[in-house]
């Protein structure tokens, strides 16, 4: 393999990390700081995309840190699915980077916005990227600290609150995910995830290893939002600015998803003890207790914070199920969701600036004022809701399709009635904001500036393309699915030229560890 | 030996949950550092507490000598220490914010985020007064 080749894995994380430096040390400046960002998210997106691009070429690419032979160094590791989710990472972040021109505002940037912004985004690739588990949890805290920075950059009374609340649940969470660490390195002497991967599938379920996978779930369960550990989600997303809530909501619970999968599928197996059942009974209530409690909300941003909760029961229903199709299913769904929801977002802070309000008992009009809003609302709604010939849908037909394979009725049930559901709150959002007269006749129409369209029209163009040319990207959810399943090659890069049982000799110190 | 470590672990999370559980904001940090701390620990005797040789290789030796101490759970414990360390203060500084423009450090009073665009209040983020 080329040693260019290899360093593509690097450049997701380095590219936003240098960023963050630069932007950091350009403090004084706002408008340097922007155009810098700016700049930087651009080249982003190249790396991302050169960097699927090589995955699909070669096939998974890893690279040891300071040239340490795997376990004993750090590994990255770029499989299918992970540079699926760098890849639409890195078309949100350019997006919402666009978008955030005209949202964020000069003192949200003198509190720190840039910095912040672009050392979320090293944590959210870092985490996509990493192939060693104690590394997945310092990017995740790389991702929280961050991630509380942002929200507090606008120092008002909610975000305060907001961001406490979000706090006090997150890091009990990344604890969590620290003890399952811990215990899951008492029990194999190891944390390389493809050595891990060779190791736990000979041994035998101890009761550590036990706590070790239920308290993976449980600390994933809180990044990603799901039922009954959600609530720090609704508390907080609708306090942030738009561009920041927007950049949260698609990266942030998925970040969550991808890592239950990396572990429940690389790692743990899914059959063991009653892991199966307790995800899919999660999944279904996270759906149902997701939609409902979006349904009695009039405000858009919580309408919209409550749909992430729902829509993540979909991703980790095809992680219930199990089956390669479900699988494939549900990195299909994420890679759609991410999209779609982020586009949400941004389409909210639309309907904010052009009805002055995001309250819809007070908004009205907006299809008579701004038409091409409406239209552009339409695609990511729909898709959400699960309307051929969008996203959604083939999202949707492919998790409920698996589970009517597997014989889940009552999931499938689960699913559909869901799917109706977040038609509703759609229409509703369409209805009250765009169909209605106008609570308050406004003598000039408030327009909506282009660095708000721009994106919202880019991020749609994208959920069309998925839409309308289903057919690639499920054939790359396929394959990604396949590596997932069995790791063979994912152990292979990680390790090359070396049998699949371990036979190399391992000094003392990790030796001792093992015994 | 192993018992007492264990038990000193559990002394740790148990106490570390307990004060999390609490209504006032400075216990509940309280608990997350004990929870940390008991995380700590946890990794540091994951790695089995034997040897105390220190891991250098020895001049002229390309290998470690057979009982030289494990160094990675010392590794991975400074550093889960410093993260601790780092959002440990971030939750205090955010803990006295919160106290500075909400007046209180009682979750209970703490209703601005929840005050804003609540379904049943007017969109004011200023209006506190619902929910009895």
């Amino acid at each position: 393999m080329a040693d260019a080749t290899a360093l593509l894995v690097l450049w997701p994380v380095l590219i936003p990390i240098a960023t963050a430096a630069l932007t950091a040390a350009l403090w004084k400046s706002p408008v340097a700081q922007r155009r810098v960002g700016l700049a930087s998210l651009a080249l982003l997106l190249v790396a991302s995309l050169a960097l699927v691009w090589a995955v699909i070429d070669e096939g998974v690419i890893a690279k040891q840190f300071g040239a340490w032979a795997a376990p004993f160094g750090i590994s990255f590791v770029a499989d299918p699915l992970s540079a699926a989710m760098i890849a639409i990472s890195g078309i949100l972040a350019f997006a919402v980077g666009i978008f955030a021109l005209s949202d964020i505002k000069e003192r949200h940037e003198r509190a720190g916005f840039h910095p912040l912004f672009h050392g979320l985004l090293a944590g959210v690739n870092g985490a996509f990227l990493t192939g060693d588990i104690f590394n997945l949890y310092v990017w995740f805290e790389v991702m929280l600290i961050t991630t509380l920075g942002l929200l507090v950059v606008q120092r008002g009374r909610a975000q305060i609150d907001g961001a406490l609340k979000y706090a006090a649940m997150n890091l009990f969470g990344t604890i969590l995910f620290l003890i399952a660490v811990a215990l899951l390195y008492g029990a194999t002497g190891t944390l390389n995830m493809a050595d891990l991967a060779r190791i736990l599938p000979q041994m035998e379920m101890s009761p550590g290893l036990t706590a070790s996978a239920l308290l993976f779930l449980a600390a994933f369960g809180i990044k990603a939002g799901v039922f009954p550990l959600f609530f720090w989600l609704p508390a907080s997303y609708h306090t942030a600015p738009i561009a920041i809530a927007a950049l949260f909501a698609g990266l942030l619970t998925k970040v969550g998803v991808y890592a239950a999968f990396r572990v429940f599928t690389l790692m743990f197996e899914m059959e063991g003890g009653a892991l199966r059942e307790i995800v899919a009974v999660v999944a279904a209530l996270t759906m149902i207790t997701g939609v409902f409690g979006a349904a009695i909300q009039w405000n858009v941003r919580r309408i919209l914070s409550f749909h992430i909760i729902s829509q993540i029961g979909y991703m980790l229903m095809g992680l219930a199920i199990a089956t390669p199709v479900a699988i494939a299913g549900a990195v299909f769904y994420i890679v759609h969701h991410i999209i779609v929801k982020a586009n949400l977002f941004l389409l909210a802070g639309a309907i904010k600036h052009a009805a002055g309000t995001d309250d819809l008992r007070k908004a009205g009009g907006l299809l008579k004022s701004h038409p091409w809003l409406a239209v552009l609302f339409l695609i990511p709604a729909l898709s959400l809701a699960g309307i051929p010939p969008l996203s959604g849908f083939w999202a949707k037909f492919l998790v409920i399709d698996a589970s009517l394979r597997v014989e889940a009725w009552w999931l499938a049930a689960v699913a559909l009635g869901v799917g109706a559901l977040t038609l509703f709150s759609m229409s509703k959002i369409w209805m009250e904001a765009f169909w209605k007269k106008p609570v308050l006749v406004r003598a000039t129409p408030r327009t909506v500036p282009v660095a708000f369209v721009v994106p919202i029209a880019l991020l749609g163009a994208v959920t069309l393309t998925i839409g309308l040319f289903a057919d690639p990207f499920v054939e790359y959810a396929r394959t990604a699915t396949a590596m997932l399943v069995d790791p063979t090659d994912y152990i292979a890069a990680v390790f090359p030229g070396e049998a699949p049982v371990r036979t190399v000799e391992y000094p003392a110190a990790t030796q001792g560890a093992i015994e | 030996m192993t018992l007492v470590y264990a038990i000193t672990i559990a002394a740790y999370v148990g106490c570390g949950l307990y004060m999390m559980l609490s209504r006032h904001v400075v216990r509940m940090i309280l608990g997350l550092t004990l929870l940390t701390n008991g995380a700590i620990f946890l990794i540091f005797f994951s790695g089995r507490i034997g040897s105390s040789m220190p891991p250098v290789i020895p001049q002229g030796s390309d290998a470690l000598s057979a009982d030289a101490a494990n160094a990675l759970p010392q590794a991975l414990v400074l550093t889960a220490i410093v993260i601790g360390f780092a959002l440990t203060a971030f939750a205090i500084a955010l803990a006295l914010k919160a106290y500075r423009s909400l007046g209180t450090l009682d979750v209970r009073e703490m209703k601005a985020a929840e005050a804003l665009g609540a379904p049943d209040a007017p969109s004011s983020s200023q209006t506190v007064t619902n929910h009895g």
